[in-house]
């Protein structure tokens, strides 16, 4: 707790306070955090305990239950490959993997340049589009393996643009 | 509360509404084999599937801990459905579960051993994969060994209790789900209170206290004066170690085990709590007539030092600067008695029987340990003592009862025996405060006020014409209430006990297992009343006690005759008093730290 700098403290206080009135705040809370700061770690699960009354232990489970939460901050760019039942058999796996090869990181880690990273969803409820991959909450409909070089080449050349 | 008619293996009964299956086959005279539901109830999740009966209503078979009895219910626990399902649910856990049992501390008190015997478990009905072992065994006081986890999630709901805020929590999630503090890092970098309660509840071996018993061996093997002293709640409890009836007091015959296994002296800690009383006693009424800080607060319970160390920092100027009453005999130990015998301190060893787990952190304090000569030297638990007994080959029952050594430390009162339960600090203490403010003593000798298994008790009492406030509890929940109160300065107390177990040292993290499984002989109301009855003990052994207040004991007034000179003298404050440290809580590095560079310090992964 001591390590979160002031503003830090007092936007997480904002966002639990906004959701005090909910009998069950803590995903939307922990959805918030995620979103704003990008991960949620330890110090900040500390925080949100201070100001929920919710213990650290309970608030960690739901942190690593959730593959949408992290504790390490993500890339520029998050790469979320559904994996769900529609999604693999249709080749889901495979898709995930060109991604891991061609970025040299695995499901959950972050490139070096800070660019990507590569999530393993369970299902996304789109399994019209299977297999089907989020950046940054853009769809990707039936994604195939000779695709994703593309795909990446294509936020590769946006780089460090807003 | 109104009643319900239902029909257990076709046999009638009536229950009271809304109470669970698993409650009331209890009440009519079945056990139904279970691994996460505890003390009735108090951390069921229905999560180990093991308790699995058919219920007509029901669809298919329920967790009987967590189903509620309903009007006209019919429960079938020993169809051939249920006792199939109960048998795959425990094959399931055992698939993934470590197979050391010869090897693990708890093999004789296990749970999950137990159930597998009562199911009927077959060997390695399920094969495969089994989840990435972590064993952490960096905290001094406490081992957790993932490999014996069932994620019955019992000491989770425990140390929420205990702890107030809660270390322990389930991480990840399917088949990669443990039990441990954030991140997986080591109970030592966490801020667990090393109180053991979580111990305590463990169906299996996967939350252990760390045992001792080879540096004594060898401090024994190796020509050391081997002096051991046994805390007040040990001779509560140890008996329920040897099959006796939980309230049975064993003074006597853990003496006459300890001498046999080769200790040189035998002493009462309660020496040692004569002697706190003595220094807390004089302190608290220094620091009121001084106008020092108050409300001053016990400090016997090193569960609680490390909690108010971690979450009350602004407030250790008001924990007494007295060690607890085993450091302190320890203090002297190697000091007067050292003195006194014409030996070296560095001959020394001194072995601590206690109730409690977070007493073996405590040791190594650097508070404690003074030009590298440790105060105490091992710290042995009730638990962890029948082992040593056992292991011996002594048949304790058969003992004869025998006397402590009564050389320099042998007198003890009644004060210090009923430190081992909640408010016992607190009445020795007032027995002592009165005494010194009124000139004369109380009448009756006891104060009644402050006993009792309440959240918070607490009693004004007039005392050399002023109202002196107590106030006693014991687990960090309740006693947050308190500290908050200081904290925001509403508190009206001069002086506060706290003790980190619910219920006091009795109740500690180092005291025999409760299980009903493990005690057919004890009534269903054990598991409410166990505490109450091994307080008794303490209780009725204070009442025998020819002598019953601290300032009346004959070898501490020879103590400061010949040695300290004065309660809280310079000597004193040397060897009995100590400094106190705030800390972090989870110990993970800055917000800016990645994960993957935080440094694990949990040690490897064992097979």
């Amino acid at each position: 707790m001591a390590h979160l700098n002031d503003a830090a403290a007092a936007r997480i206080k904002e966002i639990c306070d906004s959701y005090a009135h909910e009998k069950t705040p803590l995903i939307m809370i922990l959805s918030d955090i995620q979103n704003e700061f990008g991960y949620i770690p330890v110090d900040v699960q500390e925080a949100v305990s201070d100001y929920t009354g919710i213990s650290v232990p309970e608030i960690h489970g739901v942190v690593t239950f959730y593959s949408l939460f992290s504790q390490e901050p993500k890339g520029k760019y998050v790469i979320g490959c559904c994996l769900g039942t529609a999604c693999y058999v249709k080749g889901a796996q495979k898709v995930i993997d060109q991604f891991c090869e061609i970025l040299g990181i695995q499901p959950g880690e972050t490139t070096e340049d800070g660019l990507f990273s590569i999530d393993a969803l369970r299902c996304l409820g789109a399994c019209a589009a299977a297999p089907a991959v989020t950046i940054n909450g853009k769809i990707y409909s039936r994604v195939k393996v000779n695709e994703v070089a593309g795909i990446i080449a294509e936020y590769r050349q946006k780089g460090g643009e807003a | 509360m109104s009643k319900v008619n239902i029909k257990i293996e076709g046999v009638p009964y009536q229950v009271e509404e809304g109470i669970t299956i698993l409650q009331a086959a209890r009440q009519c005279g079945y056990e139904i084999p279970t691994l996460c539901s505890f003390h009735d109830g108090e951390c069921s999740r229905g999560s180990c599937r093991v308790c699995l009966v058919e219920a007509t209503g029901a669809r298919g078979l329920v967790a009987s801990c967590v189903y509620p009895v309903s009007e006209g219910m019919e429960v079938k626990i020993s169809s051939p459905k249920a006792l199939e399902a109960r048998r795959y649910s425990v094959e399931v856990i055992l698939s993934n579960h470590a197979s050391n049992c010869q090897a693990c501390d708890k093999n004789g008190r296990c749970e999950l051993l137990h159930v597998a015997k009562l199911v009927g478990a077959r060997e390695d009905m399920f094969k495969g994969e089994k989840t990435e072992t972590t064993y952490d065994e960096l905290s001094p006081s406490i081992i957790r060994d993932t490999s014996k986890c069932i994620l019955c999630g019992r000491c989770i709901v425990r140390c929420e209790q205990a702890h107030g805020k809660g270390v322990l929590g389930f991480i990840n999630r399917g088949f990669d789900t443990i039990v441990g503090p954030v991140n997986n890092i080591s109970l030592a970098e966490s801020p667990c209170l090393m109180c053991g309660q979580c111990v305590s509840v463990c169906p299996t071996g996967a939350l252990m206290s760390k045992p001792e018993y080879d540096a004594i061996y060898h401090a024994m093997a190796s020509g050391k004066h081997v002096i051991v002293q046994t805390a007040p709640a040990v001779r509560a409890a140890l008996g329920e170690e040897f099959g006796l009836p939980i309230g049975t007091p064993v003074t006597g015959k853990m003496v006459a085990a300890l001498k046999r296994l080769g200790f040189e002296k035998v002493y009462d800690t309660d020496f040692g709590a004569d002697l706190t009383i003595m220094e807390e006693a004089t302190e608290l009424l220094n620091r009121v007539k001084n106008g020092g800080v108050l409300p001053m607060i016990t400090s016997c319970s090193p569960g609680w030092i490390n909690y108010g160390e971690t979450y009350y920092a602004d407030l250790l100027p008001h924990i007494s600067s007295c060690k607890s009453p085993h450091m302190m005999q320890g203090a002297i130990l190697k000091s007067y008695y050292a003195q006194q015998k014409g030996i070296d301190p560095k001959d020394i060893f001194v072995v601590s029987i206690m109730p409690c787990t977070a007493k073996k952190f405590e040791k190594e304090r650097p508070q404690m340990i003074k030009d590298g000569i440790k105060d105490v030297d091992a710290v042995v638990t009730t638990r962890e003592l029948s082992d040593m007994i056992k292991r011996a080959g002594i048949l304790f029952n058969k003992l004869p009862d025998e006397e402590y050594d009564q050389d320099i430390m042998g007198e003890y009162t009644g004060a210090a025996v009923i430190f081992g339960v909640t408010g016992g600090v607190m009445e020795a203490a007032l027995r002592t405060a009165y005494y010194v403010l009124e000139g004369k003593e109380h009448d009756p000798i006891e104060f009644k006020e402050v006993r009792g298994f309440e959240a918070i008790k607490e009693a004004s009492l007039e005392m050399g014409g002023m109202t002196v406030n107590v106030a006693v509890t014991s687990g960090m929940k309740n006693a947050k209430v308190l500290l908050d109160q200081i904290k925001d300065g509403t508190s009206k107390y001069h002086f506060i006990e706290i003790m980190c177990c619910p219920g006091g040292c009795v109740n500690g993290g180092g005291q025999p297992y409760i299980r009903h499984c493990f005690l057919p002989n004890e009534n269903l109301d054990i598991i409410d009343n166990y505490r109450q009855k091994r307080a008794d003990a303490l209780y009725s052994e204070d009442e025998r006690q020819a002598v019953r207040q601290s300032h009346n004991n004959e070898q501490i007034k020879e103590l400061y005759d010949k040695f300290l000179g004065e309660p809280n003298s310079h000597l004193a404050h040397e060897l009995l008093h100590t400094t106190y440290q705030g800390r972090d809580t989870f110990r993970v590095g800055s917000v800016t730290q990645k994960e993957s560079e935080i440094p694990s310090r949990v040690r490897g992964h064992r097979a």
